[in-house]
Parts: structure tokens; C-alpha cells; sequence
């Protein structure tokens, strides 16, 4: 297996790519593109960017706006009032606070229990590695969202209902984060690095300490991304176990669609107050995401 | 117990410092390291096992359980009633139309989307300028959460004064009710979805594009064939099996949607006349609004085997594709024409993980033929 070059072949990666890629037109017909393609590829922004940018349209200006036939192509002043209206509406900074901590655990924990698991079903010797990876493999085609009404049970047994224990506590593990750590590791360290390290004495802690944790570094960082961004995302489960008081970013700001007079340039200045924690990380770690999902394309 | 024998070789060395051993003993040093070494292993992969085991495999099994009981949310474990459940849930007709609302958005949100993703892969897989930004700006939409999502869109959707409904007006068009009519409410949901999702997928595909080796378009087009016929005969052809890897992972997320149609309208549970009420908002309003737990666990555990169906012929299809796919399977592949080493890679996994990242897996590292086939991954899909 390892004398088959399984890196991704993006052209970033590869030295040739770059060269290649210079005599590639659409469909590969050697040109370079052209007026109809950056007219697409405008389209395409503007398909992405203007149900974002309407919200922002919509959230700083009233109810009032929406009753037009065209739209104001600019933001207007109501933004901050707005604001404040889902301040007062709901918990914003609480939910933030929850968010972030919900999804950071479930990121931590998920990234190091898979990269310990991973690591051990890459590189090292035990009986029954095989038949517990395939066992890692079959249970990524467990539906285990579908468990919520006995998970809420023991929640409510347990006490837990509304803390947030409760929300991390199922998705502590992931057998995709094990799966995707162990693909990743089985290339990227030499076993002879592994079995040096053993041979100066290490104990089998300390050559995953040293050897195995900095090869994993930049798998782990795209498992994080990911792993961040599912939990952030999450809506159902944290529905069920939160209250209105002790809310996520999600669970609180579908209360602003709920309530009864519904006032859309609220909910739509809500909307966009709580896209702008991911936006700040999508500029900052967005080429991570790009190459995190296009690499999961080829290889994991 | 084993370590006797398997250290002798070491052993046999005259231990110095340890006075007068009688028999080849270990010393307290070389026990702990050779129990380093056998447990080691176990003790890593030790608590992904037993935490998945407790929140991820024992509820579902326990959701059975709880199928063959009347349950009620608030009163807890009622009378054992055997399969009445399943009984009374397979002839309620608003199971069947939660399943037929599912498949509904699942199938428009899942064709057009791969349609335009693959057009979009197409258009990106050239030498452009500004290269990242318009990865990114495609992207853009991944990171608006499916609350935000459905949010917006709903008021986009609006039937009074919703965006398009306005600019439909304008037109002279009439108003669609977008919310009360079975169609046009499933259309409206699966472009919340749509939206989301098609510029993810168009960087996977636009990843196996790039995996197509050049020199193959090169002699297709010294032997005439012009930009489409190259798309039709090359392209689409190397990046089937990234297609169909897309397909399943749009499955997993797709037959469990919840947030889009809970917040669609959300002083009701999938609209005035269910006319978008999926599965999973017909579980969570059968546990948590009539308190019925017995039959709401029923509902997950049948949606259960739907899926774990659908990523079985999933899995047979893909495997199939997979082998015919790219010449590196064993045996079919003499049926179709080479492509060459580097053609989109081979396996598609049988996996259909919906929880978080859900992943698509190589079936088994130890099945992953003679080539050492990439496997594919990709940390996606919970809405």
C-alpha cells in the first residue's frame, strides 16, 4: 500500500500541477478563460452572497421593506436597533457563550480520542485490529441520531435536561473522526520512526506524544474544522435537551421566528449577527475548509 | 501469561544487577513495558469504543425497546404491547406521507444539485485568476448555519410579502403559496438545502475533475473531440464515482432533515396539512408534542432500517461503479476502456454515516485491492 502515492493530486500539491494547469481552458481545451466564464462565476457569487446580503438589507431597515416589490439594493440605519431587539428578545451572548463551548468540547474530545484511536489501528501491532476497524468502518453507517428519544431519557434520569453536558455528551466520539485519522496516519508516519522511538526506550505514550501527535497536526486541524462546524450547526438534539434560558446560538435564534408578531427585520438582523462568528472564521481559516473538503475528495 | 515465551531471546542475557535469578524472571522495568506494549493499543482505541457503545449504539438498541411498550413521554414505561406499534405506524397514512415528503426534497434537492455543482466543478477547473476567491465565494453559503438558513429563506418564501413572490408579482406572475401547496413548499425547503450544500459538492467534484490526467484531454481533442464531447466522454465519466459518493452522503443528511422544515413554518409541525412534514419532524412531534414515545420510537427505529437499506444499495451500486469505474477493481475492469492510474480514485464507501461528520468509507482497509485504492472521506453533512 505504501508504494502507491495516494496524496491528493490538487494542483496545489503537486509541483507539476501548476505547469499543467497553465494549458487547461473549460473542458480542458488548452485556453485560458474567458469572458463566459467570469460571467459564471459572478453568477455563482451572486447566487451565494444575495440571500446573505438581503438579510443585511432587510435587518437594518423595518417590516416595511420587505412590502416592496424590488428591494433597497443598500443596508439601512435600523441595523443596531434591530440589534438590540434580539438582545432583548433572547439570550445572544449566552447562547454564543453555550456555542462555543459546546462545540469546543465536542472538537476536542473528538479530535484527540480519534487521533489516539486512529494512531493505534495505523500503526501499532494488537489481535483483533482488523476486525475492530471494520467494526469502526460499519458503525459510520449507523444512523445514532435516530437514538434521541432513549438518549433524552437518560438524560432527563440522569438530570440533565438543560445543562450543557447534556448536548455534548453524544457526539463525543465520532467512528468518522477514527476512520478519517487512521487513513490519514497510516501513510504519513514510517513505521521505522515509530520503532527508533521504541528502541531509545520510549514508552508507547511518549512515541504517540512525539512522534505520532506532530505528524497528525494538520489531519487534526481539518477533523476540527469539521467537527466545529457540525456542532455549531447542530439544531435538533440541542432543542431537545436546552430550554429557552440556557439556549444555543441555533435553538435561540429559531425563538425569534416563533414568537408571535414575527418582526422579519428582527429575525433577519438575528440572522445575520449569528453568521458572523463562522464568517469570521471562514476568512480566516477558509482556504483550510477549501482544502479540507477537496482533499476528503480524493483521500482522507 | 504469553510474555514468557515471547521474551526469552532477552532474557537469556545474565542479568546482572539482580541477584542470583533462578529462573529467566522479567524484571519489574521489562513486565511494565512489555504491558506497555499489548495494552497500549486497546487502551487507545479503548474509549471510542466505549463511549460509542454508550451514546451511540445502546440508544438505538434501546429505541427497539422502547418500540414494544405504550410509552409516554411524561409517565414513562406503559404495558408491553409486542409489534402493535410497528402495526399501527405502517398503516398511518401520515408515516407514509412523512416518508413521501422526505424522498419529495430529497429528490429536488439532490438532482439539481448535482447538475449545478457539476457544472460549477466545471467552470472552476480552469486556469483562473483569482482562483481562491471564487472557491470561497461559493463556499460562502456553507458557513450560514440551516437555522440562519431556513431563517431567511422562509421569509424569502413568504406567500404575503416575500421576496419572490414580489418580484413574481411583478412579472405579472401570480403568487405561489409557498407554504400551503405540497410542491411548492418542498421546492422551497429543498432550495434551503440547495443553497447550502451545492457549492460544498462542487469542490469535491471539482477535486476528482482535477484528478483526470491532462494528457487524456490532450489526445481527445488531437483526435477531434471537441470541448463537449470531451465533458460528456471524459469528464463526467472520471468523476462518476465522486458523484455517486456525493449522492450518499446527500442521503444520510437528506433522509434525516428536521431543522429546514420545523422552521419553515414554525407554529406548525410541518405545515397546516403536514404537506411538509418529513420523518423526522413526524418523530419529534409524535415524542415531544403528543408525548407518545412508544410510537415515536417506532418511527426511528423504522427510519432506521430505511436507511441502513438505502446504504446497503448504495453500497452495492457504488461497488459495482467503483470496480467498472476505473480498471483497478478486480475482474470488470477489463470492460471498460483504462483511463489511466490517476483517474478519480476508485472506492466508494458503503458508508452513510449521518452523525456529524458524516464520512464515506474505503469498505475495509484490508478489501482495498492491490493498488492500495485512496479512500475517500469527507467530514460532512449533519443538518
Amino acid at each position: 500500500m505504501t508504494a502507491v502515492d495516494t496524496r491528493p493530486r490538487t494542483e496545489a500539491s503537486t509541483p507539476g500541477g501548476r505547469a499543467r494547469a497553465l494549458h487547461r481552458g473549460l473542458f480542458g481545451n488548452g485556453r485560458r478563460p474567458g469572458f463566459l466564464t467570469y460571467g459564471l462565476l459572478f453568477a455563482f457569487f451572486l447566487a451565494s452572497a444575495y440571500p446573505l446580503w438581503w438579510s443585511v438589507i432587510i435587518g437594518s431597515r423595518s417590516n416595511e421593506a420587505l412590502g416592496q416589490t424590488w428591494p433597497p439594493l443598500f443596508p439601512g440605519g435600523n441595523f443596531w436597533t434591530n440589534v438590540g431587539e434580539v438582545f432583548d428578545t433572547i439570550p445572544f451572548w449566552l447562547a454564543l457563550g453555550n456555542s462555543v463551548l459546546i462545540s469546543g468540547i465536542i472538537t476536542v474530545s473528538v479530535v484527540g480520542f480519534s487521533t489516539l484511536a486512529g494512531y493505534s489501528f495505523a500503526k501499532l501491532r494488537f489481535r483483533g485490529r482488523n476486525g475492530l476497524m471494520v467494526a469502526v468502518v460499519a458503525t459510520m453507517a449507523i444512523p445514532t441520531q435516530l437514538g434521541i428519544i432513549p438518549l433524552f431519557m437518560l438524560m432527563r434520569t440522569l438530570g440533565w435536561t438543560g445543562e450543557i453536558g447534556a448536548v455534548v455528551i453524544p457526539t463525543l466520539v465520532t467512528a468518522f473522526g477514527v476512520f478519517f485519522m487512521r487513513q490519514y496516519l497510516v501513510d504519513v508516519i514510517p513505521d521505522e520512526l515509530i520503532e527508533s522511538a521504541r528502541m531509545d526506550g520510549a514508552s508507547m505514550i511518549s512515541t504517540f506524544w512525539h512522534v505520532a501527535l506532530p505528524a497528525a497536526r494538520p489531519a487534526m486541524a481539518i477533523l476540527g474544522l469539521f467537527t466545529f462546524m457540525t456542532a455549531w450547526t447542530d439544531f435538533l438534539w440541542p432543542l431537545l435537551v436546552l430550554d429557552a434560558g440556557n439556549p444555543t446560538l441555533q435553538t435561540a435564534l429559531s425563538q425569534l421566528q416563533s414568537a408571535r408578531y414575527v418582526d422579519y427585520s428582527i429575525v433577519l438582523a438575528g440572522a445575520v449577527i449569528a453568521t458572523l462568528p463562522l464568517l469570521v472564521l471562514f476568512v480566516v481559516a477558509g482556504r483550510q475548509l477549501i482544502s479540507g473538503i477537496m482533499q476528503g475528495a480524493v483521500k482522507g | 501469561m504469553e510474555s514468557g515465551t515471547l521474551m526469552t531471546t532477552t532474557l537469556n542475557r545474565p542479568a546482572a544487577s539482580s541477584p542470583a535469578p533462578a529462573k529467566p524472571t522479567l524484571t519489574f522495568r521489562q513486565r511494565l513495558n512489555v504491558l506497555d506494549m499489548k495494552g497500549s493499543p486497546y487502551l487507545y482505541i479503548a474509549p471510542f469504543f466505549i463511549l460509542f457503545a454508550l451514546v451511540g449504539l445502546f440508544p438505538l438498541g434501546y429505541t427497539f425497546f422502547v418500540s414494544l411498550f405504550d410509552w409516554h413521554l411524561l409517565k414513562g414505561q406503559g404495558e408491553f404491547v409486542g409489534l402493535r406499534n410497528f402495526q399501527e405506524v405502517l398503516q398511518d397514512r401520515f408515516f407514509w406521507n412523512s416518508l413521501f415528503n422526505t424522498m419529495s426534497i430529497f429528490l429536488l434537492s439532490t438532482i439539481p444539485q448535482l447538475i449545478v455543482a457539476t457544472a460549477i466543478a466545471a467552470v472552476l477547473d480552469q486556469n483562473l485568476r483569482g482562483k481562491t476567491f471564487w472557491r470561497m465565494s461559493i463556499l460562502l453559503p456553507y458557513i450560514v448555519t440551516p437555522v440562519a438558513v431556513a431563517l431567511i429563506f422562509a421569509n424569502m418564501f413568504g406567500e404575503q410579502y416575500g421576496l419572490i413572490n414580489n418580484i413574481l408579482a411583478s412579472f405579472g406572475i401570480e403568487r405561489i403559496l409557498w407554504t400551503n401547496e405540497t410542491l411548492p413548499s418542498h421546492i422551497a425547503i429543498a432550495t434551503m438545502v440547495n443553497w447550502r450544500w451545492t457549492g460544498y459538492n462542487a469542490l469535491i467534484l471539482l477535486a476528482a475533475m482535477q484528478a483526470v490526467p491532462r494528457d487524456i484531454y490532450e489526445s481527445a481533442a488531437i483526435d477531434g473531440a471537441g470541448a463537449f464531447r470531451r465533458f460528456f466522454s471524459i469528464t463526467l465519466p472520471s468523476i462518476r464515482p465522486t458523484m455517486i459518493f456525493v449522492v450518499i452522503t446527500a442521503t444520510i443528511g437528506g433522509l434525516q432533515i428536521f431543522t429546514e422544515p420545523r422552521l419553515f413554518d414554525p407554529r406548525t409541525a410541518g405545515g397546516t396539512g403536514r404537506q411538509f412534514q418529513t420523518t423526522v419532524l413526524y418523530l419529534w412531534d409524535m415524542a415531544f408534542q403528543r408525548s407518545n414515545f412508544g410510537k415515536a420510537a417506532t418511527i426511528a427505529w423504522l427510519l432506521f432500517l430505511i436507511i441502513i437499506l438505502f446504504g446497503i444499495v448504495n453500497y452495492l451500486i457504488s461497488r459495482r461503479i467503483a470496480t467498472t469505474g476505473d480498471g483497478r477493481g478486480p475482474g470488470s475492469g477489463a470492460r471498460r476502456r483504462r483511463r489511466g492510474e490517476s483517474a478519480a480514485p476508485a472506492v466508494v464507501l458503503p458508508a452513510v454515516g449521518p452523525q456529524p461528520p458524516a464520512p464515506a468509507a474505503d469498505p475495509a482497509p484490508e478489501s482495498a485491492g492491490s493498488a492500495g485504492t485512496p479512500a475517500r472521506t469527507n467530514p460532512r453533512r449533519a443538518r
